[in-house]
């Protein structure tokens, strides 16, 4: 990948003349690998949020069936998952489930099923679900009865109710948490370095062990959240300001 | 439907018994050669649990007290005070917790020299000072919070009365905020407590660097994985589920609604 060649002199003048390392601004071996690990971070965000929407989302459906069985086994796993640490979690998953998951074949040498990005999504989209499963849940008991009882006298089905009624009403109401969940989320993303899947934080760690420039790559590990933190967060903040439910909080 | 009380202390339960099966069959059926080393390495675990506990809890003390003066400063009249106080509130609120905890770790000196002798800084005293700063926005934000719901009658009034902007602030609208507080305050502690182990990523001996001495010093058995892992997970789980039990019951009592 080339580098437009004036931010390239830019930034090898500023190791050569000052002392300021920026390797990964000027040394195309280093590019690659910080743009590798930038484009697997922000992979690893959008998958870990799309899992544990969907986890959410199943989860608080479950939780109000009726077999009082299957709602407390959803119970169980929301409270196990939230009040446990994801660093610990995430090891369980890769280490101790993951030498449990078959080896395929991957073109001569053998591969486990489930690669360390794989449970890395599986691990915080279930930890990042367990939390929304109890969004949505505060969320769907806070449509009125009333709304409800209209669909039913409409000749709405059960099925239809909740996904084109009750759903869209609780997704509106519980946004404002959701929010604030998906960006923590996003961040605990940076834990994929402890099961060694190459995102932000340990390319850079690479990069500033090999290189000695610890101080630099710090800056850009930071610069580097902080700015795709706050670009989620503003969006999903304006999202949010299109979709406040008139008459609800505010 | 939420579950009654009654009904959270029968999970709590039942997932202390399921946990107590699993062990046990577990021994069972693994010749209860790795439950036989936990048991043996169970103490050296639970010693590193305990700095899980220190570093949580002078993190949280420390965390509060700059989280609290970070929310002042966003309260300030003056702008020149404001903005900076809720840029940096952004700014840490933005950092995954793991970056902070590396800055910190490679800003903070590890010895320092006090008459003439050398003196080593144990590295949990650099983790507790990133903890602290990792939750600090967080508890600005709790302190912003529960002031914004204070009616604004309550400034008002305390205006009409003759009380400064300080004396208001003081006397009138914080002492209401600390039971309002209180609740996503010890959210976050529970949630400081499941940072903790990230602080082993950083060479602190504490309960998961503990589990990990333990399982190589076993024998690297791929066997112990499960049942080591369960039981610190276990662990943090039976420490922190009161807590958030606890933060529930308040949260409904005092009506706080975050």
């Amino acid at each position: 990948m080339s580098i437009l060649s004036f931010t390239t002199d830019f930034f090898e003048r500023l190791s050569l003349e000052h002392g300021w390392d920026f390797s990964v601004f000027y040394d195309s071996y280093d590019f690659d690998q910080f743009m590798t690990g930038a484009w697997i971070s922000l992979q690893l965000m959008f998958y870990v949020v799309i899992v544990s929407l969907i986890v959410g989302v199943l989860g608080a459906w479950l939780q109000r069936s009726r077999f009082r069985t299957l709602s407390l086994c959803i119970t169980a796993f929301v409270e196990v998952f939230r009040n446990t640490p994801p660093m610990i979690q995430m090891l369980f998953f890769y280490f101790a489930l993951g030498s449990l998951t078959p080896m395929t074949d991957a073109g001569g040498y053998m591969e486990p099923m489930i690669s360390a990005f794989g449970w890395a999504v599986i691990s915080l989209g279930l930890f990042g679900g367990a939390f929304n499963i109890e969004i949505f849940r505060s969320g769907l008991d806070s449509v009125p009865q009333s709304t409800i009882d209209g669909a039913e006298s409409l000749g709405f089905s059960k099925w239809q109710i909740y996904f084109e009624i009750t759903l869209p009403l609780a997704l509106r109401i519980s946004y404002p948490s959701l929010v604030n969940n998906l960006i923590s989320l996003a961040k605990w993303t940076s834990l994929g370095y402890v099961i060694g899947v190459a995102e932000m934080t340990l390319t850079l760690r690479r990069i500033w062990s090999l290189q000695s420039n610890t101080v630099e790559m710090m800056m850009v590990l930071f610069l580097f959240y902080v700015t795709v933190i706050s670009f989620i967060s503003w969006i999903l903040h304006r999202i949010e300001k299109k979709l406040v439910l008139p008459g609800y909080g505010e | 439907m939420a579950l009654s009380r009654n009904a959270h202390k029968l999970l709590l339960i039942a997932i202390a018994v399921l946990f107590a099966v699993y062990i046990y069959s577990a021994g069972a059926w693994a010749d209860s050669h790795a439950i036989e080393e936990l048991l043996t390495w169970m103490p050296f675990i639970l010693k590193g649990f305990w700095i899980n506990l220190v570093i949580s809890v002078l993190a949280m003390l420390l965390g509060t007290v700059l989280g609290i003066c970070l929310g002042l400063l966003e309260l300030s009249p003056l702008a020149v005070v404001r903005k900076p106080a809720y840029f940096v509130m952004n700014v840490f609120r933005n950092t995954p917790w793991l970056v902070i905890l590396f800055i910190a770790m490679f800003i903070f000196p590890f010895e320092f020299s006090w008459k003439g002798r050398i003196i080593d800084i144990p590295n949990w005293i650099p983790a507790i000072v990133s903890f602290a700063f990792a939750v600090m926005p967080d508890i600005a934000e709790v302190l912003r919070g529960a002031i914004n719901s204070i009616p604004r009658a309550q400034w008002e009034s305390a205006a009409s009365l003759g009380l400064t902007r300080g004396q208001t602030l003081r006397d009138i609208i914080l002492p209401q905020c600390v039971r309002r507080m209180i609740p996503p305050w010890m959210n976050w502690y529970a949630i400081l407590v499941m940072a903790t182990p990230l602080a082993s990523i950083l060479g602190v001996q504490e309960s998961l660097s503990h589990t990990s001495i333990a399982m190589e010093a076993a024998g690297s058995d791929p066997e112990f994985l499960i049942p080591f892992y369960v039981f610190l997970l276990g662990l943090f789980f039976l420490y922190i589920y009161p807590i958030s039990l606890l933060t529930r019951r308040l949260e409904r009592k005092y009506g706080y609604i975050s």
